[in-house]
């Protein structure tokens, strides 16, 4: 709900008036909906974000989609199978708040194939066992909820409100991967190494989902500002470290950081820090599986092609076809 | 929704409740229904036919499974992992219901991974290769309109058990038939390339075509829908001639063996492990 939408009858309101009525709704805490006036800095930064967001949905349905076939038993089969699903269909509801703001999913797609937008770095990993399904729905589905709570009270409105519903299956998803885990390590010594071993590997990049530090994220400043994101990157990190050390105690697994430990003078974990040019190179194009992400993402574009073509033209010929009938 | 609820209580209180994360749902389609194999019912002949609809359920959501993240839109990514949950959670009932009835106790992980090919009882067509689109929805509508015409027979079959399964299967393979009928027509009707596509797609069915009917004579059934949808789709019916050779006897194309390979790996190859 929000206090600024204009009356139909109201007269045109001033350039100052506009800005004023969004900062008051800012300031306020109320939403911003699609028909209210925002600034174009505000459309342009939430349209990058929920983009990101969106991209990070569909591409991340690879890592653990390579797994449904060879899922170990039927019932982990349905569980990735549907996590998988919920992925695509999180990309949807993503990519719909997004065009709210006036562009559309097949430009958004186009801009995520020439590189022209990003997805998280984290689905740049490669998934070498059946023991990353879990890790990654345990850290990387627990730093997305970490992430995105806060966002359930974006200030825009499309976005919080898929948020809620995407954080919902998120934590489910949370919830199945770390069961796993727990089913794992409670068999046989090769499992419980193969539990420790994606450990391992998955950690570092998971605390790099937050984003850079603090004082080299350039755009977090003006995000918050404007009440699109709630919590400074290294706020999320250390909460996400904080919940998961008790978690990965009762595992029964080590988290790979030797400074890892409690400091009580902060009531809070102190912790290494990760390999920030790491996290840089993969942005930029050049971890393990980026090039792999993106020609998975593209030649479905592209095979699809014809499909999307035919639907196109079978509508146009029904539509021709109606108003003579 | 409190900010960090979902995540702080990750770790307590549900690990004995191994069953929470079932599936995509809840709902126990045999909830209350009595698994006793009655008198009237030869139990290696019910064993066999829960097997043999199991293998193509499987067999078709591991096909259905290749096209995660290949599909042509995010809505059709989302529709066919669906009908592949859907014809996974049947298969699971299935082979379920067998291990009761065949006297080894099986349960379904017995059946899916630690069977070879030879034992496998599925129908070719569902084997054969994941292939274009156009191929995936001729594929699916002659399978789901023959498995649905199959499952309306078994909806008075003396087990209640499998009456149960085909009662709740009978509704999901309704909408996949209906899914794969509309995309029939769409490309049938839609381009050039679409409805050429869609040609060869027939052509690539029509030698399978005589097997299924031997399989279970639902012939009438699944011809009319055929043509039904073909007309609309202004696409030829597919002409089918008498099968030379049996999904249902263990004679399978050389696709099927690489297919379970891909399945059954990880399972086999670390013995003893509980998932």
């Amino acid at each position: 709900m929000t206090t600024t939408r204009l009356a139909e009858d109201s007269p045109p309101e001033s350039p100052e008036e506009l800005q004023a009525h969004f900062d008051a709704t800012i300031a306020h805490d109320q939403r911003i909906e699609p028909r209210d006036w925002m600034p174009e800095g505000y459309r342009k930064t939430l349209v990058r974000q929920i983009a990101q967001h969106a991209h990070s949905e569909i591409i991340g349905m690879q890592p653990e989609g390579e797994w449904i076939t060879r899922a170990p038993s039927l019932r982990r089969k349905a569980i990735l199978f549907a996590k998988v699903q919920d992925e695509a269909g999180h990309g949807l509801y993503l990519y719909s708040a997004a065009e709210t703001l006036g562009v559309d999913r097949a430009e958004l797609t186009d801009r995520l194939i020439e590189g022209r937008q990003k997805y998280s770095s984290i689905f740049n990993y490669p998934t070498l066992s059946f023991a990353d399904v879990g890790v990654i729905g345990w850290f990387v589905d627990g730093a997305a909820i970490c992430n995105q709570v806060p966002l359930c009270r974006s200030s825009y409105g499309p976005y919080a409100r898929a948020m809620v519903r995407i954080c919902k299956e998120e934590s489910f998803h949370q919830r199945q991967g770390y069961e796993l885990l727990m089913t794992m390590m409670r068999g046989t010594d090769e499992q419980r190494a193969m539990v420790q071993d994606a450990v391992n590997r998955w950690w570092w990049p998971s605390l790099m989902m937050f984003g850079p530090p603090d004082d080299a994220s350039p755009n977090s400043a003006q995000s918050m500002a404007w009440k699109i994101k709630r919590h400074s990157n290294d706020e999320l990190r250390q909460r996400f470290v904080d919940m998961t050390v008790p978690q990965a105690e009762k595992l029964g697994v080590t988290l790979p950081d030797p400074e890892l430990k409690w400091n009580p003078e902060r009531g809070r974990h102190d912790f290494g820090t990760p390999d920030w040019d790491e996290l840089m190179r993969v942005i930029k194009g050049n971890g393990p599986c980026n090039a792999q992400r993106m020609e998975r993402r593209r030649s479905a574009h592209e095979e699809g092609a014809w499909v999307r073509e035919a639907a196109t033209a079978h509508a146009a010929k029904r539509a021709r076809k109606e108003p003579a009938a | 929704m409190s900010e960090d609820h979902v995540y702080m209580t990750l770790a307590e209180g549900h690990e004995d409740d191994s069953r929470w994360a079932y599936g995509t749902g809840f709902e126990d389609p045999l909830h209350g229904v009595d698994t006793t194999v009655p008198d009237t019912v030869d139990a290696g002949e019910l064993a066999a036919l829960c097997v043999a609809l199991g293998d193509d359920a499987l067999v078709s959501a591991q096909r259905l499974a290749e096209w995660i993240t290949r599909a042509p839109e995010l809505e059709e990514e989302v529709a066919l992992a669906n009908i592949g949950l859907d014809l996974l959670g049947q298969a699971r009932l299935l082979y379920s219901r067998a291990g009761q009835v065949d006297g080894t106790g099986r349960d379904e992980d017995a059946y899916a991974y630690f069977r070879d090919a030879a034992d496998f009882r599925n129908v070719r067509l569902a084997e054969l290769p994941r292939g274009d689109f156009a191929f995936c929805v001729v594929r699916l509508l002659v399978l789901s309109s023959w498995r649905l015409a199959q499952f309306e027979r078994l909806l008075g079959h003396p087990d209640p058990v499998l009456a149960a399964v085909a009662a709740k299967g009978a509704k999901e393979l309704t909408y996949h038939r209906q899914y794969a009928a509309e995309w029939a027509v769409r490309l049938g009707d839609g381009t050039e390339e679409s409805h050429s596509r869609m040609r060869k797609a027939l052509d690539k069915v029509a030698p399978y075509l005589g097997e299924l009917f031997t399989a279970c004579d639902v012939r009438d059934e699944v011809v009319a829908v055929l043509r039904q949808v073909t007309e609309e789709a202004g696409l030829p019916m597919p002409a089918y001639r008498p099968s030379s050779g049996s999904g249902r006897a263990g004679e399978h194309t050389e696709h099927l063996a690489p297919l379970l390979a891909e399945l059954q790996g990880v399972a086999r190859a670390t013995p003893g492990a509980t998932w």
